[in-house]
């Protein structure tokens, strides 16, 4: 029987291609994910070995990967001797890191700086765990006093400068720009590059001069060991000379801890990205079962014969899932191949967003290729099963009859399945909005996928309306032709219903989204409109802190009532990361008119607020204690009160500048609220404070509407990485198509050939294709953007307590996806068309 | 080419033809494998006429009716339908001529089977986007017999009903001539006297032309005259045939075959 399975599939090349696509690229997604996370992981992890010695002298708790930059204590100079007359050490080399340091190119842009940080350190001649230097240089000299710096070779490329030139600094430091003399370019030890980080090197004293007031201070102390001497042994010397609140530490350890931290957002990462292979996935097993429907009833007098002659139920079942289980392995092995083109297509969607991977290669790890292979030979036999078990019960006699109809399922049953699991879906939701927080959104979630399924199965009931609504405009306008068309799409409805439900999946998902997007803009719009009080905000595009000094400077300018400086610090709550803001209560008040229960004017440093979905989800009420882990040490702080999630206050906690700085965080401002005095000439302060920031690129002053497009900017890229990922799901569904109505114009060779005899012509036969694609793309487009526009309200009522609380529906974009699937229909049919108006006329008529 | 046709159309015929083929050759392959399907026919039929085109297996009456049908293409020779020569018309021009000019019933899937048996009759007007005649729609209709079935679907009629919507929709342009494939060879005995009748009639009644490729000298007698095929060329003709006439004529021409087969030898 496998012979025979063999024998088949080589006979049917193109329908083995046709079935093999959908899963190639629902294995591509999956592969793809998991080695794109592997090279980000890989990137990151050679940074973290790349930079780190065998043992870090840091202040207790710090160093730790994604504190870096904000912890402002540090180690006297004094240390470093202490270190480097140990006998365990070969080599104690002081650095002071800093973040916050970009390069401005000869264009005037700023390079990088759309996430990935950029890093500034002095040059220190310590050896990584790895072996090599942490840096080396490449050309040029190192820097020799204040005015000089080395920065690393690809961001020196990407601004356009060369070894001798003047470049521009953005810095977070009391000069928020600097120029220096470029002395020499430098090289990064680790393999990965900077994974979009820039790197600048600094003159010891000129960086602690420029960020350290002048103090003979480091951040952290690099030890090499010296020859036979472990990195146990190394830490444990060290420790024995330190002062109070110095630890020492290997690394190992050090390293370990710092890939722990990034893996965990990797993780994050890789969930993201897998979450969208199950949707690619789930698209594609619509297409398998359809697929292999469709090959099973084309064969079905085929496999009656086998049954005449003598073959089991079971061994043509059998037969039919062995063709499965090859197309399936063929297919994976493809989809491992065109996943690594994915990955590096990811690769390139991710830089746009700042994660530039550079030239990190792309691994293939043996855990991939497992996961690849399983997820395509199981969801392949899953999704083959049932057209087999079909396949098996074709009665023998069907051999002998001329039109063989496979036994179905009467649609009754499929529909009360269907019915009955949208009702559950129903009964989910509702009880989701009885229940609270996660497990509310929980059962939500469920419902919504049990009634996407429900629709699903009983797409061709529902199906029958929007494509009998379709022919009427069909027939009037393309006559006979039309009719032909909403024929044919009717002929099988389960097969049109599959095919649609692909591409219904898909836009359900890109509606729902569309809609949250919208919901989250307009929110932030409301939000900022009824909170914000201020006349003008400071914000830096990128996200990073910037100096204090143009708030002091600010604050000089007549006509100018008050300045309210907010602060970031990302410390610890209950052992996950909690986005904390700082800001001096009563600047704050003025800045921001937030209705806070427990008030925002008298918030002591021992107190802090929380929005409402946090302190909810934390089950905190007022009166409870919050303890942050900030690198000093655990502050314990008491919720006084909560507020409204918004987009004016930017954080999740919020704290005094005072209690900020007590935990041992930089003061470094994210947002800078400027009020001004009644009757001031808005104009003019404008024109005065512009003059502050000219020099920072990055750092842009806005009024309420422009800090909102700023906000919202945020909200609409993420949603352009969300439609790319998805758009993968829908190509999937557009093959589904084109398979369908491939595999359709197979079935329908005769027909096409008669149709071509009596005279219809070329042009006449690809355009009622065309319209049978069409009519099947719409079918989906509308099932789907109405599934989305029921999911994304009942999902924005959901969540409207955490910050969504404002209803958008974008009805023009909405409209406009469908009329995009009705395009995408039109490229369907493309191939399938050409392919039947081809057909020679009389083979068509004498085809079986 | 040596012009072997014994008989042709105009020497039987005073009427103008609907239809003409001049010195046709059809060669499939080449070299070892070269097959001539038709090898220099030259043939005529005359309109208002219905005749039957015979021959053994392979004698290319069927590649014949093809190609004067403009479904297939020629290798050499000249095809007329009505006034329009066949040569050098592209494939647009012809499927227009299939749809305007020429009728065609096949042995059979004659009907889309999506479309209503009305549906299917009017499909080629529907297709160039023309009204169909209403009495000439009725006519014919009347004829086949099947004004009580029209809402159906293929599949819910006999063969023999579907046969005759094949033979209503290839008279509903009016075409200069109908072309019938085997019409009978899936049909009972009752059936086929349905259909024949039926293109007897329309010759008789409707003065339509009808060529019709059969190997039944019973179907064969139906008509006004036989044209019998051999190894690619005409080899006969029989006006008036009877089923026995022609019967007789058939063996001739198969024992001929196997004689020259063996000769060959």
């Amino acid at each position: 029987m496998l012979r025979f399975s063999l024998r088949n599939l080589l006979a049917r090349k193109l329908r083995l291609a046709l079935s093999g696509f959908a899963i190639v690229l629902g294995v591509a997604f999956v592969a793809g994910s998991f080695i794109f996370t592997d090279a980000l992981g890989g990137a990151f992890s050679g940074i973290i070995k790349g930079t780190t010695a065998d043992t870090e002298v840091l202040p207790q708790g710090g160093g730790d990967f994604t504190s870096a930059g904000e912890d402002a204590r540090t180690i006297p100079e004094s240390v470093e001797a202490d270190l480097a007359a140990l006998p365990e050490v070969a080599a104690a080399n002081g650095y002071d890191q800093v973040l916050g340091v970009f390069v401005i190119g000869a264009d005037g842009e700023l390079v990088g700086g759309n996430g990935p940080p950029g890093l500034a350190f002095n040059y220190t001649e310590t050896q990584a765990i790895t072996g090599e230097p942490i840096t080396t240089l490449v050309a040029g000299e190192l820097p020799d006093g204040a005015s000089e710096v080395a920065i690393d070779e690809g961001t020196v490329e990407e601004a356009g400068y060369e070894v001798g030139d003047q470049v521009e600094l953005v810095t977070p430091g009391a000069e928020p720009v600097m120029t220096a003399t470029l002395s020499g370019t430098i090289a990064f030890g680790s393999e990965g590059g900077l994974v979009g980080a820039t790197l600048t090197i600094f003159e010891d004293q000129a960086i602690q001069d420029l960020f350290f007031n002048r103090r003979d201070v480091y951040t952290g102390i690099s030890l090499n060991a010296a020859e036979g001497v472990s990195q146990e042994e190394l830490a444990a010397a060290a420790q024995e000379v330190l002062p109070a609140g110095v630890e020492a530490r290997t690394g190992d350890d050090f390293a370990a801890e710092n890939e722990d931290a990034v893996g965990e957002v990797l993780g994050f990462i890789n969930i993201f990205l897998l979450v969208f292979a199950a949707v690619a996935v789930v698209v594609g097993t619509f297409l398998i079962v359809n697929t292999f429907s469709i090959l099973v009833a084309q064969r079905s007098r085929e496999l009656a014969l086998l049954r005449a002659l003598g073959a089991s139920r079971r061994q043509v079942n059998r037969a039919v899932l062995a063709e499965a289980l090859v197309v399936a392995l063929i297919a994976s092995t493809l989809g491992l191949g065109v996943g690594y083109l994915l990955a590096l297509g990811l690769r390139v969607l991710f830089a746009t967003f700042g994660l530039d991977l550079g030239g990190a290669s792309l691994t293939l790890e043996p855990r991939t290729i497992a996961v690849s292979y399983a997820v395509g030979v199981v969801v392949t036999l899953v999704a083959a099963y049932l057209p087999a078990r079909r396949a098996a019960r074709i009665a023998p006699v069907a051999a002998m009859r001329d039109d063989v109809a496979l036994p179905e399922s009467s649609l009754r049953r499929r529909l009360l399945v269907g019915v009955l699991l949208g009702l559950a879906g129903v009964a989910a939701m509702v009880g989701g909005f009885a229940g609270s927080g996660g497990i509310g959104l929980t059962f939500i979630g469920l419902g919504m996928l049990a009634i996407l399924l429900g629709v699903a199965l009983v797409a061709p009931v529902l199906g029958r309306p929007v494509v009998a609504g379709l022919g009427v405009g069909y027939r009037r306008v393309f006559g006979s032709v039309g009719v032909l068309a909403t024929e044919n799409a009717r002929r099988n409805p389960r097969r049109t219903a599959a095919t649609a439900s692909a591409l219904m999946i898909g836009l359900t998902l890109v509606g729902l989204m569309s809609i949250l997007g919208a919901s989250a803009s307009a929110s932030t719009d409301e939000a900022i409109d009824k909170t914000l009080t201020a006349q003008l905000v400071i914000s830096n595009v990128i996200q990073t802190p910037f100096s204090t000094a143009i708030a002091e400077e600010a604050r000089k300018i007549e006509g100018v009532e008050s300045v309210a400086q907010f602060r970031q610090a990302f410390p610890d709550i209950d052992g996950s990361q909690a986005f904390v803001g700082a800001a001096d209560p009563e600047q704050l008040a003025q800045a921001l008119n937030i209705p806070s229960a427990g008030g925002l004017g008298a918030l002591p440093d021992d107190a802090v607020l929380a929005t409402t979905a946090q302190a909810e989800g934390k089950g905190l009420s007022v009166g409870d204690r919050v303890e942050m882990d900030f690198p000093v040490g655990t502050q314990s702080f008491t919720l006084v009160g909560t507020y409204p999630p918004s987009g004016a206050i930017p954080a999740d906690w919020l704290i005094t500048t005072d209690a900020l700085q007590a935990a041992g965080i930089k003061p470094a401002d994210s947002l800078v609220y400027i009020s001004l005095a009644d009757g001031a000439d808005r104009d003019a302060i404008r024109a005065d404070i512009e003059g502050l920031t000219d020099d920072l690129p990055t750092v842009t002053l806005k009024d309420p509407a422009e800090f909102a497009e700023e906000q919202k900017a945020q909200i609409n890229q993420f949603l352009g990485i969300v439609y790319a990922l998805l758009g993968l799901a829908i190509v999937i569904a557009v093959l589904g198509i084109v398979n369908t109505l491939a595999l359709s114009i197979i079935e329908r060779t005769r027909e096409v050939g008669l149709l071509r005899a009596i005279g219809m012509q070329r042009r006449q036969l690809r355009r009622m294709i065309r319209l049978e694609s069409v009519a099947i793309a719409l079918l989906g487009a509308v099932l789907g953007i109405v599934m989305g526009v029921v999911f994304g309200v009942v999902l924005q009522r959901a969540i409207a307590d955490q910050g969504l609380d404002v209803l958008s529906i974008p009805w023009a974009q909405l409209v406009l996806f469908v009329v995009v699937a009705a395009v995408v229909g039109v490229l369907a049919a493309l191939l399938p068309a050409r392919r039947a108006s081809r057909l020679d006329v009389l083979k068509a008529i004498g085809a079986e | 080419m040596t012009q072997t046709a014994t008989a042709t159309g105009t020497a039987a015929s005073d009427r103008a033809p609907a239809a003409s083929a001049r010195n046709l050759t059809k060669v499939y392959g080449g070299g070892q494998t070269e097959v001539r399907a038709l090898d220099g026919i030259s043939v005529d039929f005359a309109a208002r006429e219905f005749t039957a085109v015979m021959g053994p297996s392979g004698s290319g009456k069927s590649t014949l009716m093809h190609c004067l049908a403009a479904l297939d293409s020629v290798t050499s020779g000249d095809i007329t339908v009505g006034e329009t020569p066949l040569n050098g018309l592209s494939d647009k021009a012809l499927t227009a001529l299939r749809r305007d000019r020429i009728g065609f019933v096949f042995q059979s899937f004659n009907l889309v089977p999506t479309l209503t048996a009305h549906e299917n009759i009017v499909l080629p007007l529907a297709i160039a986007g023309r009204q169909p005649d209403q009495d000439w729609y009725d006519t014919v209709v009347q004829a086949v017999g099947l004004a009580d079935r029209l809402g159906h679907k293929p599949t819910e009629l006999s063969g023999g009903q579907q046969q005759r919507v094949a033979c209503a929709r290839a008279l509903m342009s009016r075409p200069a001539i109908v072309f019938a494939d085997e019409p009978t060879g899936n049909l009972d005995s009752a059936a086929t006297a349905e259909v024949l009748g039926f293109l007897r009639r329309t010759v008789d009644e409707f003065d339509q032309t009808v060529v019709m490729v059969t190997h039944d000298p019973i179907a064969a007698a139906y008509t006004d005259r036989v044209v019998f095929l051999a190894d690619g060329r005409v080899v006969g003709e029989m006006r008036r045939p009877t089923s026995d006439a022609v019967l007789e004529k058939m063996k001739e021409l198969s024992a001929r075959e196997v004689a020259g087969t063996a000769a060959e030898r």
